[in-house]
C-alpha cells in the first residue's frame, strides 16, 4: 500500500460515525436507509460519509438507483493491519540487533578499562 | 561471546493518539543513549528488515536540530525519513518529529530511558496527528496474510464506537 493510499484509509477511519457504519457493514450489506436509522442522521448526511468510505475503497455500493446496498471491502483494512504488523516486526528486529550491538559496546568498554 | 538475552517488546496505547513500545536492554542507559543518538552506532542496528543498509545517518543532536536517515536495499530501493529534535536530555529523554514525506502523517516520537541495576528500560512513544492514524495503526487482531473474518472485524469496530 502506498503512503497516499494508507493516508486516505486513515482519514476515512477518523470519524466515529464512519467506524460505526463499517461495524454495521461488517455484519452484512445494508442500504442507506438502514444505515441512517441508528445514527439519527439524514440520508444525505449518511451518504456523505458513505462517499468518503467509498473513495477510500473501504466499501462498495450497488449500482441500482433505488436499492443500493453497501458492502464492506476488507482489503484496505487488511493492508493497514499488514503495514502495522510489519512496523512491529521491524522494531523487534531492530531491538534484537541493538541487544547484540550493546553487548559489543560493553565488551569494548571492558577492554578499554572504562570506569563508570 | 555471550549472546544478549532477548526480552519481549511490549506495545501499548497510552492515549487515543499514541502507541508506545517498551523494551528492556541489558546495558546501562548511557550506552543505550549513545547507540540511539550517535550516527556512528545507529546504522549498526536500526536497519529494519534483513537486506537493508543505512547509508545516510545525519544527526544534529540539539533542540531544533534535524535528523535524516536513508535506508537502501541491494536492488537500489531507498527509504528516507527525516525530522527535527524538540527536546534533547541525555541520557534520559529525546523528543523528535518524524516524517516520511508526502501525505504520510508526521508523528512526534518520545524516547525515554530509565536505568535499574545496570539494565535500561526504553520506551518509545509515537504520537499520531489524529485518532484515525493511530486507530488504523492499532487495528489489532488482524494479521498479515490472514484473511480477516467479518465477525472479528465487527467486534473490533464495535469497541471503537
Amino acid at each position: 500500500m502506498t503512503p497516499d493510499a494508507l493516508s486516505t484509509t486513515f482519514a476515512a477511519l477518523a470519524d466515529p460515525t464512519r467506524r460505526a457504519i463499517l461495524a454495521r457493514l461488517a455484519k452484512g450489506p445494508a442500504t442507506v436507509t438502514e444505515l441512517s436509522e441508528p445514527f439519527e442522521m439524514s440520508g444525505p448526511a449518511v451518504s456523505k460519509h458513505l462517499k468518503v468510505l467509498e473513495n477510500a475503497g473501504l466499501i462498495a455500493r450497488g449500482r441500482e438507483a433505488q436499492w443500493r446496498p453497501c458492502t464492506l471491502q476488507v482489503k484496505p483494512l487488511e493492508e493497514v493491519a499488514a503495514w502495522t504488523e510489519k512496523y512491529r516486526r521491524l522494531w523487534e528486529k531492530n531491538f534484537e540487533r541493538l541487544d547484540d550491538y550493546l553487548e559489543q559496546l560493553k565488551q569494548k568498554e571492558r577492554n578499554h578499562g572504562h570506569r563508570k | 561471546m555471550a549472546t544478549a538475552s532477548k526480552t519481549p517488546t511490549t506495545f501499548t496505547t497510552p492515549s487515543d493518539v499514541e502507541i508506545a513500545m517498551t523494551r528492556v536492554f541489558d546495558a546501562p542507559r548511557r550506552l543505550v543513549w549513545d547507540a540511539w543518538t550517535n550516527p556512528e552506532h545507529l546504522p549498526r542496528w536500526m536497519l529494519g528488515p534483513e537486506g537493508w543498509t543505512m547509508p545516510v545517518c545525519e544527526i544534529d543532536l540539539r533542540p531544533g536540530g534535524t535528523w535524516h536517515f536513508v535506508w537502501r536495499r541491494a536492488d537500489g530501493t531507498e527509504m528516507s525519513m527525516a525530522g527535527t529534535y524538540v527536546e534533547v536530555v541525555p541520557p534520559e529523554r529525546l523528543v523528535s518529529t518524524e516524517s516520511w514525506g508526502g501525505d504520510w502523517p508526521e508523528t512526534i516520537n518520545t524516547l525515554t530511558l530509565t536505568e535499574e541495576d545496570g539494565r535500561t528500560t526504553v520506551t518509545q512513544t509515537v504520537r499520531y496527528p489524529s485518532v484515525a492514524a493511530r486507530d488504523a495503526a492499532t487495528a489489532t487482531g488482524m494479521k498479515e496474510g490472514v484473511s480477516v473474518s467479518f465477525d472479528r472485524l465487527a467486534d473490533y469496530l464495535e469497541k471503537k464506537r
